[in-house]
């Protein structure tokens, strides 16, 4: 089946399985969303515990996608996870960090005799949602404006900053991208609680104003980044592969061209930030609980569309300012036709792993999550 | 690539690289053992429909639970440090490496991560039967994570099912099969599944042993050990199965690590076990010192063990080193000089790709290939260097071999008193069983150190050197991450231990069991 597809095709199916699991990380980013609205959304300690229960039933499959994630591009794209993390050294230990202590935050913060207290867990949840998350936005940002690097004849990477990889967090482009990736998962986060939680008992009513409110605010004011990352991508200039000589070259409003190019990716950037808007609506001017759904969909839409314009139609998605021709495309970055082929079937069982998360998701969550659960009667069992 | 060979930044990379597997591994054997007992307990609540079963699998989940989240924390760092550190080898053998941690991550992590919050939160969101299979959902998913890094790591004790590529200079996936059942993938996998389930036995019954010597919960500890000890009794038999083979692997593949673990110099015809010995610290390859202050050797053993053939012969580091013509071995000095034919050949061949002149590229190939086989050697600077630290390796092996032998005859008593019922009498063997838990851990750990520090110099046997394999980092960007990792892992194993050690004086919760019980 995949035996018959040709190295090209390969790298763009790659590609496409990349974008896919990178767009639904950030979908499950409610989760850090969430753990940055601790300290606003809930004004009582109940109030933190419901929050804390019901991302920390989900936190596990948003690591989970990002490990995959990391996974991924190792198998499919070796060259840029060797440049990257061996290159952008700093930027990839701090982000690991965020990840690290938010690991045993839910199940070590409420637990008697856990060394550290509450709080100090409670800050690594809001380090990890905040620190983590805008810097993950910048190391995406420099898929558009480039790091600085060059490539030996062996391919071992020699980075050209001193800050080996932080210098991405000083680039206005990629601090925007970042910021905006923050507050949208701090809408996401409010969207899945207000799906997630139980409010029906009146003690709850105030709780969830302000989640609704939050869903909205957030994006209101992650807005402006969004416009900003926008309409820089529209103007800069990019990284181009020469289809000729196959030399890398900047080329004038290159991002505008890739989304004129694939009217695909220009089409799932604007439905997926119309179906991000119209959750967002819906979560602070209905009562609808499903907001999330379509503020969910919608970020992996954008997802899509951002991976798409950074790798495909002669783009190299891991550009290097320094030495353009050490840029890494799909193409100069890849696995081998057998390993790519090998690993194909090996995707095969992504649906059926979507399929029982979904279903296990629901049967989860039929019932939403109340306070009874996370009072102190059950006090043994929870976060 | 050799001239920027910085040995210092080398080192802090492997002690990271030790450090931070080995803090992984203070938990995963816990959960991969674990989770299968949760399972075994749970079906007997399902099965019997007692409360009572109920409430002990829900004692060791929380356990589980604790021990869970530090794994995962531990465990994300190894993924992304072979980008961190470790680049190169990323890039060189990121092309078979790179599948089975993909295939990881689709196989076994989203398992465990779907079925973990089932299992811990669902209780009264699903079905009895629906929750007991998310309990069997998290023991296969984590053992199923277990397969996929082993043939990873099996893949770096023993390169199959690869050919090399000259012109992006790396390797390359020939064989997907071959690489997944590999017989050192297989030996590896059984081995450190089996030693797990081992541990974790050993800690259920470590902590039932301790109730019972302070008269607390006594029923569930009863029967909490018999569970354990027949899972712990049934594992063992695995482990000494599968750690035969896997020394009768390691004399076909990585002779090297086996004469390092049993301090082996000069190869023998029918040689001897070593039971217990003192190594001499200043004995060196090719010199006449003895390798041993004190030894006891079985005789004959060895050779029986090693290649299943009594009498036959087994080589030394000096015979592998310096050549054996005897036996027909190929001495590290030869191969070195054929490594470094092909490191220059490579280079000719890359130079003449880079000027378009195919013949002379066409021809520097084809002589490149007569001593492709060799090019990892060539990056060894002496032959010497192709042992790996052998009273490291040797004291490793023998705890590993000496704790795995006396953990069967813990679990045999445990059983046997236990169906006399008159354990809880027995205080000694409480005691015995109480402190076999740190001693579990001790052997888990040095099998690691045993298959990871056997294997140096090499990142992959025989194809990659260490100092090769790293990134372009300095020494002191390393060293701080070191530190900063060591810091942190051990602020979070102290709240770990805490946080366990309150959870196991606390104890299961009987509140509320039905009359009939």
């Amino acid at each position: 089946m995949f035996g018959k597809l040709d190295l090209i095709q390969l790298q763009q199916l790659w590609w496409i399985i990349v974008s896919v699991v990178g767009s639904l990380f950030l979908f499950l980013t409610f989760v850090q969303g969430g753990q940055t609205l601790l300290s606003s959304a809930a004004k009582t300690e109940l109030e933190k515990s419901l929050i804390l229960n019901s991302i920390g039933r989900k936190w596990e499959l948003t690591f989970t996608t990002l490990v995959l994630f990391g996974g991924a591009l190792f198998a499919a794209f070796p060259l840029f996870y060797a440049t990257s993390f061996g290159g952008a050294y700093w930027v990839w230990i701090a982000i690991l960090f965020t990840f690290v202590v938010q690991a045993v935050s839910f199940e070590f913060r409420k637990k008697p005799d856990n060394l550290l207290g509450p709080r100090i867990y409670e800050l690594f949840l809001f380090l990890n949602g905040s620190v983590g998350i805008l810097l993950i936005g910048a190391a995406v940002g420099t898929f558009f404006t480039g790091s600085l690097f060059q490539l030996d004849d062996y391919n071992l990477v020699m980075w050209q900053h001193p800050l080996r990889g932080l210098e991405a967090a000083f680039n206005p482009f990629n601090v925007a991208l970042g910021l905006f990736l923050v507050f949208l998962a701090r809408s996401l986060g409010a969207m899945y609680l207000i799906n997630n939680i139980d409010f029906r008992l009146d003690m709850m009513k105030n709780m969830e104003k302000r989640l609704r409110r939050a869903a909205f605010n957030n994006l209101v004011v992650g807005l402006p980044f969004l416009l900003f990352v926008l309409a820089k991508l529209v103007y800069m200039d990019g990284f181009a592969i020469d289809p000729i000589s196959g030399e890398v070259v900047m080329e004038s409003g290159k991002y505008l061209h890739n989304l004129l190019a694939m009217p695909a990716a220009l089409g799932l950037l604007l439905l997926g930030l119309v179906l991000v808007l119209f959750g967002v609506f819906t979560c602070r001017y209905s009562r609808s609980r499903a907001s999330i759904w379509f503020g969910g969909l919608g970020t992996v839409l954008v997802g899509l569309a951002i991976f798409f314009t950074a790798g495909f139609n002669s783009t190299p998605f891991y550009p290097s300012a320094f030495d353009l021709n050490s840029s890494l495309s799909i193409y100069n970055a890849s696995s081998s036709r057998y390993t790519l082929t090998a690993m194909s079937y090996i995707a095969l069982a992504v649906p059926f792993v979507l399929g029982y998360i979904a279903y296990f998701w629901h049967l989860m969550d039929r019932e939403k999550l109340s306070t009874g659960e996370v009072s102190d009667f059950n006090a043994k069992e929870i976060y | 690539m050799i001239e920027q060979l910085n040995l210092t930044m080398v080192n802090w990379a492997r002690a990271q690289f030790a450090l931070t597997a080995m803090y992984h591994w203070l938990f995963v054997p816990l959960t991969l053992g674990l989770s299968f007992l949760l399972a075994f307990f749970e079906t007997l609540y399902v099965k019997t429909g007692k409360e009572e079963w109920k409430r002990i699998t829900k004692f060791w989940m929380m356990l589980f639970a604790i021990n869970f989240a530090i794994g995962v924390a531990t465990g994300i760092i190894l993924e992304f440090q072979f980008g961190t550190n470790w680049s190169n080898y990323s890039w060189m053998v990121g092309d078979i490496f790179g599948a089975p941690l993909a295939a990881e991550g689709i196989f076994a992590f989203f398992l465990e991560a779907s079925f973990f919050a089932v299992m811990l939160f669902g209780w009264e969101r699903v079905s009895k039967k629906t929750h007991l299979f998310s309990t069997w959902m998290v023991a296969v998913g984590s053992n199923f994570s277990a397969l996929w890094i082993l043939v990873a790591n099996g893949w770096m004790q023993y390169p199959v099912g690869m050919d090399f590529n000259p012109d992006k200079a790396r390797f390359e996936m020939a064989n997907f099969w071959e690489v997944l059942f590999s017989p050192v993938a297989i030996s590896k996998f059984t081995h450190a599944t089996s030693s797990s389930f081992q541990l974790a036995s050993l800690f259920v019954v470590g902590v039932s042993a301790w109730f019972l010597l302070k008269k607390r919960h006594q029923d569930m500890a009863k029967k909490s050990i018999i569970v354990a000890s027949v899972f712990g009794l049934l594992a063992s038999a695995f482990v000494i199965f599968t750690g035969d083979e896997a020394a009768y692997t390691n004399a076909r593949v990585q002779p090297m690590k086996l004469a390092a673990f049993e301090g082996l110099y000069d190869g023998e015809l029918n040689a001897g076990l070593v039971a217990a010995g003192i190594i001499n610290n200043r004995k060196n390859p090719g010199d006449s010192q003895a390798p041993f202050l004190f030894e006891v050797k079985i005789p004959g053993l060895l050779s029986l063990l090693a290649n299943r053939e009594p009498g036959s012969f087994v080589p030394g580091i000096n015979d592998l080193i310096y050549g054996n013509s005897e036996h027909n071995i190929m001495g590290v000095d030869k191969k070195i000089a054929q490594g470094r034919i092909a490191v220059e050949l490579l280079s000719q061949y890359k130079n003449a790709r880079k000027e378009n002149d195919t013949e002379r590229a066409n021809a520097a190939l084809a002589n490149f290939n007569n001593y492709k086989d060799y090019l990892g050697f060539g990056y060894l600077k002496t032959p010497e260097e192709a042992a790996p630290p052998v009273a490291l390796t040797f004291y490793s092996f023998h705890i590993m071999v000496i704790l795995g032998t006396l953990f069967p005859l813990i679990f045999l008593l445990f059983l046997f008193y236990a169906y006399s019922d008159t354990i809880s009498k027995k205080r000694w063997l409480l005691w015995l069983g109480l402190l076999s838990v740190p001693l579990a851990y001790v052997a888990s750990q040095a099998g690691w150190i045993v298959a990871e520090v056997g294997r140096q110099p090499w990142t992959i046997q025989n194809l990659l050197p260490v100092s090769v394999a790293r990134s372009n980092l300095t020494a002191g960007a390393v060293q701080t991450t070191f530190f900063l990792f060591l810091a942190l892992f051990t602020i979070l194993l102290v709240a770990e231990i805490k946080i366990m050690f309150k959870q196991i004086q606390i104890g299961p919760d009987f509140s509320g069991m039905p009359e009939e019980e």
